[in-house]
Formats: C-alpha cells, structure tokens, sequence
C-alpha cells in the first residue's frame, strides 16, 4: 500500500483485545452471582437491616464512632505536632523522650492499650481524690487508647512535613529577625501542611475503622451498637452489614473531604 | 574603636568537631565600606558570615555591628549567649543573602518581603507594601509581586531576596557567594543590583569568586584560606600586587579557571 498519502487515511484506533471482554465477563459474573447469593439468602433479614439501619442506638453509636474520631484526631495532632518539635529539637532529653514515646505506643497493639486503659484501676485503684473507676469510663478509656497510640503515628507524619521544608528558609528567617518559634510557626509549618494532608487523610480513615476496636470494652461505638443489639436477637449478619453500610459511607464522606482539604490546601 | 556604626569582628575561632574552620579572624567594616572575601573553597569564608550573624554560636570570639555586641552580652568578665529574642534583635541590623537564595516558597516575592517588617518589626502593612513594591521595582522585579518563588529564575529570585533583606533596613549586608548557584548568563543581574546598592553607600560584605565584581566595586579585598585571614587592603593592591604568595597562587587559578569553584 502507497503511504504517501497517508495523511488521506482515516485513523482507526484500536479496540483492544478479546481476551478483556472474557476477563470482564468472568468478573461480573462471579461479582454478580455472589452478590445474589447474599441478597437472597434466605439466613439474611432485609427487613431487620431496614428495622436498625436508622433506629437510635445505631444512629447513637454512629455518633460515638465520629466524637471519637475527631477526639482521636485532635489529641493526635497536638500530641503528635509536640512529639515532632521534640524529636526536631536540639535537647538530646527531650529527643531521647520522643523516640521512647514513638517506639512504645507505635509498638503495642492498639486492642492491647485500649483494654490497658479500661483495667487501669487495678494498676492504680485510686487517681487523687477519686476512685479510678469513676473517672476511666469505657469512653475515655477507648478516647486515651486511640489518642496516644495515634499520637505515635502523627509524630511521625509531621516530623516528615518538617523536614520536606528546606533548612535555609529557617536560616532566613532567623536573619530577618525572627525567633525559632516564629519561623517554625510563619515558615514551617505553613508549607509542612501541604506535605502532611494526603497521609492525614488516609490516617483519619483508619483512625475511624480503628474506632471499632473500642467494642471490645464496650466503648458505645456503633460497633458496640450492634454487638449488643444482635447480642439480643442473634441477627449477626444483618447487624454486621448495618455496620458496614454506616462504615462505607462514613469513610465515603471522609475521602471527600480529604479531595476538597488538598485541593484547598494546594490553592 | 568605631562604636557607631559598621562591624567589629575580632579573634573570631570556630570548630566542627575536630575541624578548625575559623582560627583567629579580626576584621573590620566601615560604614559604607564594601568588603568582598575571597578565597578556595573551604577556607571559611561562608562559616564567617554565618558566625557573624550568630547562625553558628562562635566558640571564642566576639562580633559587633554598631556597636552592638551579636548573640552575647558581657558579664563578670566572660560572653554569656543573649536570649534567643535579644539575638534575634542584633540581628536585625544585619541583611543576609544566600547561595541557594532561601525565599519562603509558599509566599509571594511580595510576601517574601513584607513578611519581616510586618510580623517582626511590627510596622503597618500597607506602608510596608507600598514600600515593598518600591524595592521590587528597585531591583527590576515590578512586574513579579505576586508570583511564587517557584515561578521566576534564579537570578530573580535571587534579586527578591536582596530585596527581602533591605526591607529590614539592616545596617550591613550579608552575601554568602550570591552568585554561584546561578546559571551564568543570570550573574550579571544579580551583580549589578548589588552595584547599585554598593553605589548608594550600603555597608557590604560579599564572600564572592566574582574576582571582577571584587575589582570594579569592592573597597577592601580580604583573601582567606585555611580559617584565617592571609592578606586584606585596598582591592586594587591585593587583586593586582598581592603581597602574599598563597593570594597571588590564588588569583593565578581563578584567572585560569574563572568557572572553578
């Protein structure tokens, strides 16, 4: 065939080959026929899902689960930012105090310090004044076990953002007058946030799932919620799926909210 | 003694570990007077600069501009470091530019500007950026006030910065080897701003390889090599009939290699 006229020659482009049509088909196939076997199970309830999807202690727990979400979050940060200057600093005590912190809470299981907290009276029966059972309530018990495990893990995301800013910009800001607190807090800080967001989100992702494991101290996360619900009337599945609609759309929202955070952040 | 103004630099000695960088520096700046210091790389000439504004603690030795002694104050016959505030006081009356420029990335070249005289010296924003964008237009840069470092070239970024520091109205300027991170054809920018601001009677000093720069605009030449001062004098003297052999060796190779470092 004469290519010199090409430029004459309708352009075909390429459909792709057979073989992804068979792997497609096969997909849907077996996503299809799971999905059918669940929904028409006859061992699961629709109606029941329907019956607690909205009822109030789920919509309680749901509650529970995003207070302590955003608890964690918030004593994560600011331990977290506090951990991270520490390492960042020039005091080799508080270095050596930060690491220690980091290396410990970043160690031990979370399930683990979660019910350490909610046992912590048979450590110390009394706290001061108070009885120790008075105070540790299974909510803060579950708020202190996800907030300083949390914190180990922050530090290390906000210690990467400082150091992604170069150390000349604080050297300049040095020379035009400012102190290391107010570089850190016009130079460093402003430019780390871009750095640390996109791993803050994902982080708050599993901080929110995280929160589930509260339900082993009986926390009054939604996790709790239908535990104790399908404790009563034995429907596990129904009340597990309830769960995971509330979860999905939870983390739905959240990754939402972390495109519109970077894309503000980027601006 | 000059205690009204320039720098009084004396006995200046620095240490990394067990490396010697600064072994004994006494140098003096008058005001208005422009120092350039050259010498290998190496032989302490940017540790000098970061000693003088306090960057590095010294570890004997003492710096004063106007008068006023820099990160130290003397009691009961020692120098006991200042607070981090009283040095940062000092300081203000030194301008520093950097090698690598060092401009707040997330800000504009305006805000890279203003940031100073607003947050540190507290002044009233508007003014300051009238005065800002006075000092941009003064290094050529108008048009570029509201871009992002990142966005212009080096030698304008470079220019910024120059400009960041004397929005702070400093007494003396610091130029740690302005010039050698720029690709060569954006030098002479960056070159003729500062012999506009040597012109108008800034006190300057320029650790510089611009052996010609040193030529056309410096009044003192000082050649370091191996943390001391070999040789200083009237840039004229030292560039042309330098008295010590290790500054003539010097000059020799720059001559020869005018692109080495």
């Amino acid at each position: 065939m004469m290519l010199e006229n090409a430029h004459t020659l309708e352009v075909v482009r390429r459909r792709g080959y057979a073989s992804r049509w068979v792997v497609g088909a096969v997909l849907v196939a077996v996503v299809g026929w799971l999905a059918y076997t669940v929904v028409t199970s006859p061992n699961l309830d629709w109606v029941v899902i329907g019956q607690y999807f909205l009822s109030t202690p789920v919509m309680e727990g749901v509650g529970t689960t995003l207070v302590l979400t955003f608890a964690t979050l918030g004593i994560g940060l600011v331990l977290g930012a506090l951990l991270a200057m520490m390492r960042q600093s020039h005091n080799p005590v508080a270095i050596a105090a930060a690491s220690g912190y980091i290396w410990f809470f970043r160690g031990v299981p979370l399930v683990v310090q979660i019910v350490f907290w909610f046992n912590l009276s048979l450590l110390f029966p009394t706290l001061g004044f108070a009885q120790t059972n008075a105070v540790i309530t299974p909510f803060l018990a579950a708020m202190l076990g996800l907030g300083l495990h949390e914190a180990a893990y922050l530090a290390e995301i906000i210690r990467g953002g400082f150091l992604a800013v170069p150390g000349g910009q604080v050297d300049a800001a040095l020379t035009i007058g400012m102190t290391r607190a107010q570089a850190t807090r016009a130079i460093v800080l402003p430019q780390s946030v871009r750095v640390i967001l996109p791993a803050l989100g994902n982080q708050f992702i599993l901080i929110l799932k995280g929160t589930s494991l509260v339900s082993v101290i009986g926390g009054g996360d939604l996790m709790t919620r239908a535990q104790q619900i399908y404790g009563q009337n034995y429907q596990v599945i129904a009340l597990l799926l309830v769960a995971t609609g509330w979860y999905l759309i939870l983390v739905t929202l959240a990754g939402l909210g972390q495109r519109f955070l970077e894309r503000w952040a980027a601006a | 003694m000059t205690a009204e103004g320039g720098l009084r630099l004396r006995g200046l000695r620095k240490s990394f570990g067990a490396m010697a960088v600064l072994r004994g520096v006494d140098l003096d700046v008058a005001p208005g007077e422009v120092v350039c210091v050259i010498g290998p790389s190496g032989s302490g000439k940017s540790t000098l600069l970061r000693c003088v504004n306090h960057l590095e603690p010294l570890d004997a030795g003492f710096v004063q501009v106007d008068g006023l002694l820099v990160g130290y104050e003397p009691r009961d016959g020692r120098l006991h470091e200042s607070s981090e505030r009283d040095t940062a006081r000092a300081r203000l009356r030194m301008g520093m530019v950097f090698q690598q420029f060092n401009l707040f990335s997330h800000l504009s070249a305006l805000r890279n500007i203003t940031l100073g005289p607003v947050k540190v010296l507290g002044r009233d924003p508007a003014e300051v950026e009238a005065e800002a964008r006075e000092l941009l237009a003064r290094v050529g840069l108008a048009g570029h006030a509201d871009k992002l470092p990142g966005q212009l070239s080096g030698g304008q970024q470079q220019r910024v910065a120059i400009a960041r520091a004397l929005a702070m109205r400093p007494s003396v300027l610091l130029f740690d080897e302005p010039t050698s991170a720029l690709d060569p054809e954006l030098v002479g920018e960056v070159l003729a701003v500062m012999r506009d601001l040597a012109d108008q009677g800034m006190t300057m000093v320029v650790v510089t390889h611009e052996i010609g720069f040193a030529a056309d605009v410096a009044d003192t030449v000082v050649f370091m090599d191996e943390g001391v001062i070999v040789e200083s004098g009237p840039a004229d003297r030292v560039l042309r009939h330098p008295d010590s052999a290790r500054t003539a060796a010097f000059l020799a190779h720059v001559r020869r290699h005018p692109e080495a470092d």
